[in-house]
């Protein structure tokens, strides 16, 4: 423990978000992302002001599609919950520095195994059916990442390009699946057949869409947050995030934690997937995902990585899509400047709020304690 | 047969190439850019609306340009002024753009259902050189911005390794300290690196609606942007290595549809996974960031 407190003793004072703590208030800890926040809207209303659109118009349609009534409010949540997982799943990596763009492709790739396994579960006893399916798509997001995080720790390569690069193929996979073997029994269309009713997750309050998967959200958020401050694991995944020639110095075993900290990874991402079949849409098709797998790494910066911040910065993006149907109806402008909104509020963070990156070489120079993060040659360790 | 493939070959690594040297330069200053996907997309969005508003595939050049550099601006004045984590920057930059350009698209043209078009770039041939068998109309018969992606392997080559600005420019991605403290001006050399970059991805984005197709889809780029930074890689931050994988990358695009066209038993969709599943192979089997720039990813800031 000494020698990782001589390591970041000469670094700026305490982070946030850093330790569920530190140093500073929480109220200073949330001004830096309440002001990106603002300053993104601020642009956004100028790039609206130039298309000929009202501001006041397209944020009012967005805050009254998501929030307006009650059932808004509900779909808001499952709209965010898709991006609880994901956000985590990108934050638990970021924080190792590996950057796991391909959130996207881990949560096809569970949903796609969740998939597989729900439509043959028929008959089964629903708590068994339902971890089944659960867990398949976990194994199987975990699966799309641990390639990346091998092929990174064992070949150096590039975990951004290999991330997106099975993004793709994900993509295409599924595509092959709902046309061909996954294709639903009449043949009509290409997505799957339903899931057993057994493999369903339960539903509650209808006619809303809310589900256990919310409360299953919750429960791996606060799982999450355990993992990452509170085990000898999670502090080794830091560490490797904060320094990784001086981890790999100490000892650490540095591809395996790499490997490890992909699967974890896009084992969230891929359960996000599972939920998202077994909960909400019950059958798998194209497009499935509107791009949540980016939209997290927004999710995941804004909460400065921490993962119980991540809860109510995907219910943030959960509201901005769920507004954006209502903001195109009413004001005619297309749903994807939710896009133009979440690359604008990157931006705006990353220029005023330095801790957003924790660990992932936020740009204070350091001279010998520099982060390797970001510095593509890694000098390869054994571990 | 072959002749037509070896055409369609070399016009789909042309803007691959085009976009890859100039993130060369980028990268040889230490800068990674992750967002020439996104630079791609919007150049190819404004080479369609100029082209489009002014019936003038010069117009849609320039504003290609203008628009690519304008957004490659962003991502600089981010990496290089505010020394922020490149990899988050770039990737936001990708986000930002698929927005900004969908918004666009949207507002400009609706959603008709038809696709809009626009005038292309002609082929230039040149003279009987064109009329070789089998690689001469692939060679010699292209139009300009495929002669310029190609032409620019030397000129690129010369640059970075036989000048003093190269010589700067690579001393700035391998140790920038170092260059700073010998008085080169590292933001300077890296911005001028940016928007070289920004007006070459821009035109690559171009050549996808003004040359390649002759309209404007959202994502038309395919992640073209992805490839190109894997050239980089594959091609060892070297320009003649990368015309090379530029060349592979290209066959296999173009080869998705020369087999669909075949007609074999195979699912389509594991034509149109063939790049993407080739650049996985090829990195993984060369693997290695070993020639890296030494400093690249690194955000700096002068102290």
């Amino acid at each position: 423990m000494s020698w990782f407190k001589a390591l970041v003793s000469s670094r700026p004072p305490t982070r946030a978000g850093a330790a569920g703590g530190g140093g500073r208030s929480a109220l200073a800890a949330l001004l830096p992302p309440l002001l990106a926040l603002l300053i993104a809207f601020a642009i956004v209303s100028v790039v609206l002001l130039a298309l000929g659109a009202s501001p006041a118009g397209v944020f009012g349609a967005l805050i009254a599609g998501a929030l307006g009534n009650w059932l808004a409010f509900a779909e808001t949540i499952v709209k965010a919950t898709p991006l609880v997982f994901t956000g985590l799943g990108v934050s638990l990596a970021f924080q190792a520095a590996l950057y796991n763009i391909g959130a996207e492709g881990q949560l096809l790739a569970g949903a796609l195994a969740a998939t597989a396994i729900g439509v043959r579960l028929e008959g089964w006893p629903r708590p068994t059916a339902i971890a089944l399916v659960l867990g398949c798509g976990g194994a199987a997001g975990a699966l799309w990442g641990a390639i990346c995080g091998w092929l990174k720790a064992w070949r150096g390569v590039n975990e951004v390009i290999s991330t997106i690069m099975l993004n793709f193929l994900a993509v295409e996979l599924v595509s092959w699946a709902v046309h061909g073997p996954l294709i639903e029994r009449s043949g009509a269309y290409p997505r799957s057949d339903p899931i057993a009713a057994s493999a369903r997750l339960y539903l509650f309050l209808a006619p809303s869409r809310l589900s256990a998967g919310i409360p299953l959200a919750l429960i791996v958020a606060a799982a999450a947050y355990l993992l990452m401050f509170r085990t000898t694991l999670g502090f080794q995944l830091r560490a490797l995030g904060r320094n990784r020639r001086a981890a790999a110095f100490f000892g650490l075993p540095i591809r395996r934690l790499t490997v490890c900290a992909m699967g974890l990874s896009g084992a969230l991402a891929g359960l996000g997937g599972a939920v998202q079949i077994s909960a909400v849409t019950h059958r798998l098709y194209e497009r499935l995902s509107p791009g949540w797998g980016y939209e997290a790494i927004a999710v995941a910066l804004l909460a400065h990585l921490n993962p119980l911040a991540v809860l109510p910065t995907a219910l943030l993006f959960g509201a901005l899509d769920n507004g954006s149907q209502a903001m195109q109806r009413a004001q005619g402008v297309s749903p994807v400047l939710v896009q133009v909104i979440q690359g604008m509020i990157v931006f705006v963070l990353l220029a005023v709020d330095k801790s957003a990156t924790v660990g992932a070489g936020a740009g204070a120079p350091g001279g010998a304690l520099e982060p390797a993060a970001g510095n593509l040659e890694e000098a390869r360790v054994d571990a | 047969m072959l002749e037509a493939f070896a055409v369609s070959m070399i016009q789909t690594s042309a803007p691959l190439l085009l976009a890859a040297l100039g993130e060369l330069l980028v990268e040889q200053s230490g800068i990674i850019n992750i967002g020439i996907e996104g630079v791609m997309l919007t150049g190819a969005f404004f080479a369609m609306a100029g082209a489009y508003f002014s019936d003038s595939v010069a117009v849609g050049l320039l504003a290609a340009l203008v628009a690519a550099v304008a957004l490659s601006a962003i991502f600089a004045l981010l990496a290089i002024n505010f020394a922020v984590n490149q990899v988050v920057a770039g990737t936001a930059l990708n986000i930002f753009a698929v927005g900004l350009t969908g918004v666009f698209y949207r507002r400009l043209f609706g959603i008709t259902g038809q696709a809009l078009t626009v005038r292309t770039l002609a082929p230039v041939a040149l003279g009987p050189l064109a009329r070789i068998p089998l690689l001469g109309p692939a060679l010699f018969d292209q139009n300009l911005l495929v002669y310029l992606a190609f032409l620019l392997v030397p000129v690129c080559s010369w640059l970075l390794f036989s000048t003093r600005y190269g010589l700067g420019l690579r001393a700035c991605g391998e140790r920038p300290e170092a260059a700073d403290a010998l008085g080169l001006a590292v933001y300077r050399l890296r911005w001028q690196a940016l928007m070289v970059s920004g007006a070459l991805t821009g035109l690559s984005g171009a050549y996808l609606t003004l040359a390649y197709t002759n309209t404007f889809v959202e994502g038309i780029s395919a992640g073209r942007g992805f490839v190109a930074l894997a050239i980089v890689i594959v091609g060892r931050w070297e320009p003649w290595p990368m015309a090379a994988s530029a060349i592979l990358f290209g066959a296999a695009i173009a080869l998705q549809f020369g087999l669909q066209a075949l007609g074999t038993v195979m699912p389509y969709q594991l034509f149109l996974a063939l790049p993407y599943l080739l650049t996985l192979i090829v990195l993984g089997l060369l693997g290695g960031q070993a020639q890296a720039p030494s400093a690249l990813g690194e955000p700096y800031a002068r102290p």
